[in-house]
């Protein structure tokens, strides 16, 4: 369907990746009907902060919000909130909601994110447990959220390690569980994971690596966590950190193709030209990895795929893509990523642990594929910028901390 | 409330009402200034929220911070009153605060 046929666009999902489609389409100059669902109750805000900054009592729901709620009437935004799509009829173009209301569409737009993984153990319902990726998760955690409560983690990825992090800081006490032998095994290179598991350690946090928890225990609330080796952990507040699932239940229901994640090509299309997918609930083709088939779960890969779809369906001038990043904060770390790290071979450092403030970049042979900054942002945009142009630095050019990154990256080919 | 007054580089000028503890980015991306892109929301993550500050205002808005200055220097078309809007916070002192933005984030 050509961009002047389109005149209803419905997207599903009012969260990042929703939200700033029906903006940039509007930007664009887009005319026709926009409905933006979400069965959340809230207008489409920034999650990041949950974790963060929210979770610390430092800011306030409104503040979280992408664009204040009445911006959407004046944009001419049909946002529906509290409201679920329940079937999506390909042929008819057409979406039902809950309650049997039908909508039709011309572009439907996938943006329905991903939900966290339940422990599967017993006691996983008990009053206590808790997932992070709401603000309702959030308001019911917070208010057990105060010193001498005893909070266990299980799973040690960024989100749970924020979330430790602030506990620590709000005087709780606070042990991560992780299956694997090292926090953030998924998502960053032994020697940077060391570094934080170090921090959280100094801080307070105690480690249970390799553990591998077999149940909740309590009869109404949780009490403890116990461990497959019999150990047991006494528990007030339970973390669920082990993942998330790509929300998928409408695109295979649809028949859309579907592995982990909505299959897009680069323009976030999916196997039907009329239905696009973007956000943690898709994967595209990332154009500086070979066009490798990727799932990201980030702001900026929300961002960008409401850009791209925008130009999409507006016929408008594609954006220009960025290599994918990624930012955590832990204590007065900031953690700043850009590329993928996956498949290196070498990893190089400037600056030292010690300090608190370096960069890890990795190498898949002479290709910079990316970095984990700590604390160093010149060091995570000069290797962004490097990534995103195509160019690498020798190893040991990189590594010479006496010449400033930026005059670094200037001298690239 | 602190009055802000933005400016596009077309020279188009938006004048906000700003509330107190905000950011100058936050004021702007609420009532969708163009060319404030501001991507990660003020985590000084992305380098998307760059502005030029009125040089008469430069005293109040205080000096860029070292991660942020890092940051900057990456930014396009920099000047010594770049900005990191993020990083500034709207207080009563700076009612009346101009601030004008860049050609593009990007
Ligand atoms: C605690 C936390 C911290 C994070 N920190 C960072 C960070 O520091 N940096 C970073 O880059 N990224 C971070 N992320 C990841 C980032 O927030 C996500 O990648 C981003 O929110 C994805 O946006 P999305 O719109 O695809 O999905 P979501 O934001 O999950 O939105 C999807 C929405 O669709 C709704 N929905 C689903 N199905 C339906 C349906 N059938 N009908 C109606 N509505 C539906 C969901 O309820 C949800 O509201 C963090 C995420 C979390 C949870
Ligand atoms: S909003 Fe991202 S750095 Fe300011």
């Amino acid at each position: 369907m050509s961009s002047d046929e389109i005149k209803r666009v419905i997207i599903i999902g009012a969260g990042q990746a929703g939200g700033e489609t029906a903006q940039r389409l509007r930007q664009a100059g887009f005319e026709g009907d926009i409905t933006l669902l979400g069965e959340e109750p809230h207008a489409p805000y920034q999650r990041p902060p949950l974790s963060k900054k929210y979770l610390a009592g430092e800011l306030t729901m409104d503040r979280l919000l992408l664009r204040p709620a009445n911006v959407y009437a004046e944009e001419k935004i049909a946002l529906l909130t509290s409201l679920r799509a329940v079937w999506i009829d390909r042929a008819g173009k057409k979406v039902r909601v809950e309650g049997g209301r039908e909508l039709p569409f011309d572009a439907l737009v996938l943006a329905t994110g991903s939900k966290p993984r339940k422990l599967p153990l017993v006691g996983a319902d008990l009053a206590g447990v808790f997932t992070l990726r709401t603000a309702a998760d959030i308001d019911a955690m917070k208010p057990h959220f105060v010193a001498g409560k005893k909070l266990v983690v299980i799973g040690a990825g960024y989100i749970g390690l924020e979330a430790a992090a602030v506990a620590r800081q709000l005087g709780l006490d606070v042990t991560v569980v992780e299956t694997a032998v090292r926090p953030l095994a998924r998502v960053t290179s032994p020697e940077v994971a060391g570094f934080f598991l170090d921090e959280h350690t100094r801080q307070g946090v105690r480690f249970v690596l390799g553990g591998q928890p077999a149940l909740i225990k309590g009869s109404d609330r949780v009490t403890a966590v116990g461990l497959t080796d019999g150990t047991e952990i006494p528990a007030d507040i339970v973390l669920a950190g082990i993942g998330v699932n790509p929300e998928m239940t409408l695109a295979q229901q649809s028949g859309l193709t579907t592995e982990n994640g909505v299959i897009t090509d680069a323009q976030c299309r999916t196997s039907d030209p009329n239905i696009f997918a973007i956000g943690d609930c898709a994967a595209r083709p990332i154009s500086f990895f070979d066009n490798r088939l990727c799932r990201l779960e980030s702001v900026h890969n929300a961002v960008e795929g409401a850009k791209i779809v925008a130009a999409a369906i507006t016929g408008g001038k594609p954006p220009a893509l960025e290599a994918p990043w990624f930012w955590s904060d832990q204590y007065d770390l900031k953690l700043q990523i850009a590329g993928l790290f996956q498949g290196y071979d070498h990893i190089v450092f400037r600056g030292v642990m010690t300090d608190r403030a370096f960069a890890a970049f990795y190498y898949q042979g002479e290709r910079l594929i990316a970095v984990d900054a700590v604390n160093k942002p010149a060091e995570y945009l000069g290797a962004k910028m490097l990534i995103q142009t195509g160019r690498t630095l020798p190893r040991e050019v990189i590594a010479d901390e006496t010449r400033p990154m930026k005059e670094l990256v200037a001298s690239a080919k | 409330m602190p009055k802000i007054t933005y400016i596009e580089a077309s020279g188009k000028e938006h004048v906000i009402d700003a509330p107190n503890g905000q950011t100058v980015m936050e004021a702007a991306v609420k009532h969708a200034v163009p060319g404030i892109d501001a991507d990660c929301g003020g985590a000084c993550a992305c380098a998307t929220c760059h502005v030029y500050v009125d040089p008469d205002w430069l005293a109040k808005t205080g000096e860029a911070g070292s991660m942020e200055q890092s940051m900057l220097d990456f930014a396009n078309d920099v000047e010594t009153n770049s900005r990191l809007s993020c990083q500034i916070k709207i207080s009563d002192a700076l009612d009346g605060l101009v601030v004008r933005l860049p050609k593009s984030q990007h």
